[in-house]
């Protein structure tokens, strides 16, 4: 076996820079719900964290539905169809959940002061997580291991990249690819730019901005569903509270690549991962999450507006 | 219209009665009224976040963590563990100058940010406190928390036997035993509540509402945002601290980091924005109902249900389940009450005049001169 790495402790950083790209992927997914929803509403919605969990909740009711409940069913015909299924179902279940909140609680709220809707937020974050706990308990429960992904697909390079990682990669990617596509060239995508830019402008151009809204709570929950399967599946366990953590990196992702900003928000998702996966090897696991945050506030100490965002001029 | 006038003094006359309330010589209102203690130091915490957010509408999304200094600052001076053992005098000052020199130091290089990237940030420092409270086992313990939180009442001496001043059912023997800790609570609440509505009729409290209705209008007039904003945040942090460091005498733990976390924030925030975001008694309404919810009702009624005769009332799969618990419905009866308080009534339950008057221009209500209404 010939190291691609000249050392191992290359190897090692380049391991745990893999680790933190693939999980930093899924925060981006995450991350996308938020971002999409802040550029058109500007309203950080505090409970799309705890969709994403009651998507996870959801997926794991179809590895019941399907009997497959553990690792030895990896593989199997009933594995299959559970992943097929909650792949599809769990994305529509999200955006129509996001949807019907959207409907029910923001929409009164549009023309309210901004603080308003955020405080509903978190009450429907709230709701979310005492749905949660009524639905699984309050204790860790684990996801059954569906994927065969223990093999090595770059054996010989020091590396470890098993097909689960490569799961998520192509479970992402193109979503994110998808939407980028989405959004700069049908006439739905570029209706969201413009009533980002200016809902009045877009109203008077045409543009139903109440659709335009609702198309983005359903596209932003929709990812947030792609993302609890992929999670499911990847880190085995859930919880009624993971919606939180993950919400908040998530969110944190978002508001480092500049709110509102899609390619941010990738960007952003990736620097949370590998600040997590490094910060947690080389400073311990314990000060990640303290670090996350810290490097947050860094950053926007020096770029008030994230990475990517655009500085905007105050008008009088 | 005289009424009216007398009506306007009715929190001297609540005040009044919870200071009556422990000479009740009924035990079983003792027991009640020794439950009361936290909600004066909640309504503290969200007096000091009122300051913040109703006041100088910035949202502060992580007051918790002075809430947090507060306690750990009383409990590293008090604990055997450090060779400090101070006094209470010196607990609290030492407590409320800490948070407002982090608050201070953490606070400056944020300013220049404006709305959501301020809550972030707040938000952010919240969350770090808590797992820097966490990670430092060498000082706070980790999560066992820091204990026994007894500092004595006066430097160098002795603490008085209280006993014989015994005038009710429960009265205890220490200082820091109900009611005296009853007493000081109320009264710190007391004179928080004094001091800002003083504040609010002075030129800084004034600044701080003309920079909350509008920051570019008020740069132009000449006040100066990046120091009004600062002087509202070390103001929050100091109160918050000061209820930080009562909280872990009370206990006499500081209990471990998750009494501090992003929760106990939004918690308190809850409580300021339901009762009424920039009034004093609303927002300590808004404590009454929520926090007195969740810490005195719920356990009361949580004994209830698991009575047999409420449990045999569900089939057998149901039983000792979380929905057949009040404290199991917790987040939702909170997060229920936030949604219908911005539906319905925006302004809170017991708005101040100026923010009725901004939601509901229609009724054409003239916010009353703020010099005639005495509270």
């Amino acid at each position: 076996m010939t190291p691609l790495l000249a050392s191992d402790a290359l190897a090692a950083f380049g391991q745990f820079a893999l680790i933190g790209l693939i999980s930093g992927l899924l925060y981006a997914l995450i991350a996308l719900g938020y971002t999409m929803v802040y550029g058109i509403v500007e309203l950080i919605n505090f409970a799309h964290g705890d969709l994403f969990m009651l998507g996870c909740m959801l997926a794991l009711s179809f590895c019941y539905i399907f009997n497959a409940r553990t690792e030895d069913d990896a593989g199997t015909t009933a594995a299959f169809m559970a992943i097929a299924v909650m792949l599809v179902a769990v994305p529509l279940f999200c955006a129509g959940l996001n949807l019907a909140v959207d409907r029910a609680v923001y929409k009164p709220l549009r023309n309210a002061p901004k603080l308003a809707p955020l405080v509903s937020a978190i009450g429907v974050s709230f709701i979310f997580m005492n749905i949660g706990l009524f639905w699984r308990g309050p204790t860790d429960i684990t996801f059954p291991k569906l994927l065969l992904g223990e093999t090595n697909l770059v054996a010989g390079s020091g590396l470890r990249f098993t097909s689960k990682d490569l799961m998520v990669v192509l479970v992402t990617l193109p979503t994110m690819l998808g939407l980028t596509l989405f959004v700069r060239y049908t006439s739905l995508g570029k209706a969201m730019r413009a009533t980002a830019q200016n809902p009045t402008a877009a109203q008077l151009m045409g543009i139903n901005v109440d659709r335009v809204i609702a198309a983005t709570f359903a596209i932003g929950g929709a990812l947030a569903g792609v993302a609890s399967v992929v999670y499911g599946l990847y880190f085995n366990t859930v919880n009624y509270q993971m919606g939180f953590q993950n919400g908040l990196y998530a969110f944190t992702a978002a508001v480092l690549g500049g709110i509102g900003n899609i390619p941010g928000a990738v960007l952003g998702g990736i620097v949370i991962g590998l600040v997590k996966a490094l910060g947690g090897a080389y400073i311990g696991a314990e000060w990640s999450e303290a670090l996350i945050f810290g490097i947050l506030i860094v950053i926007l100490l020096f770029r008030p507006n994230g990475l990517l965002g655009a500085r905007v001029r105050e008008k009088v | 219209m005289k009424l009216r006038a007398l009506l306007a003094y009715w929190p001297v006359v609540v005040f009044v009665a919870l200071a009556a309330l422990p000479f009740s010589q009924d035990k079983q209102v003792a027991l009640y009224v020794q439950q009361l203690i936290p909600l004066f130091i909640f309504a503290l915490l969200a007096l000091g976040l009122n300051v913040v957010v109703g006041y100088t509408g910035l949202l502060h999304l992580g007051i918790a963590a002075f809430f947090g200094i507060g306690a750990y600052t009383a409990g590293i001076l008090t604990v055997q563990a450090f060779p400090f053992q101070q006094s209470l005098p010196v607990v609290l000052a030492a407590a409320v100058v800490t948070s407002v020199l982090i608050a201070v130091a953490t606070a400056a290089p944020t300013l220049r940010l404006r709305g959501d990237y301020l809550a972030l940030v707040t938000m952010g420092f919240g969350l770090i406190i808590t797992f820097v409270i966490r990670n430092l086992e060498s000082i706070t313990d980790g999560t066992r928390g820091l204990n026994p939180v007894t500092p004595s009442l006066l430097p160098g001496m002795d603490d008085p036997n209280l006993r014989k001043f015994k005038l009710g059912p429960g009265w205890g023997q220490h200082w820091y035993d109900y009611p005296y800790f009853y007493f000081l609570c109320l009264g710190l609440l007391g004179l928080t509540n004094l001091f800002l509505r003083n504040l609010e009729r002075s030129r800084l409290g004034r600044a701080w509402v003309a920079l909350r209705e509008d920051e570019l209008a008020a740069s132009c007039m000449g006040l100066n945002p990046a120091r009004l904003k600062l002087s509202a945040i070390a103001l929050g942090a100091c109160i918050a601290g000061l209820a930080g460091a009562l909280y872990a005498i009370a206990q006499q733990t500081t209990g471990g980091p998750e009494s501090y976390d992003f929760n106990r924030s939004m918690i308190a925030l809850c409580c300021v924005i339901l009762g009424g975001l920039g009034n004093r008694p609303g927002v300590i309404l808004g404590v009454f109902i929520l926090i007195g919810y969740d810490i005195v009702l719920t356990p009361i009624l949580d004994t209830e249900t698991q009575q047999e005769s409420f449990q045999t009332l569900f089939p057998e799969w149901m039983r000792g389940k979380q929905y057949l618990k009040v404290s199991g419905w917790r987040l939702f009866i909170f997060g229920a009450a936030l949604i219908l308080i911005m539906r319905y009534r925006p302004e809170g339950l017991l708005p101040a005049a100026r923010m009725k008057h901004e939601l509901h221009p229609e009724e054409g209500e003239r916010p009353e001169s703020e010099g005639e209404r005495p509270a």
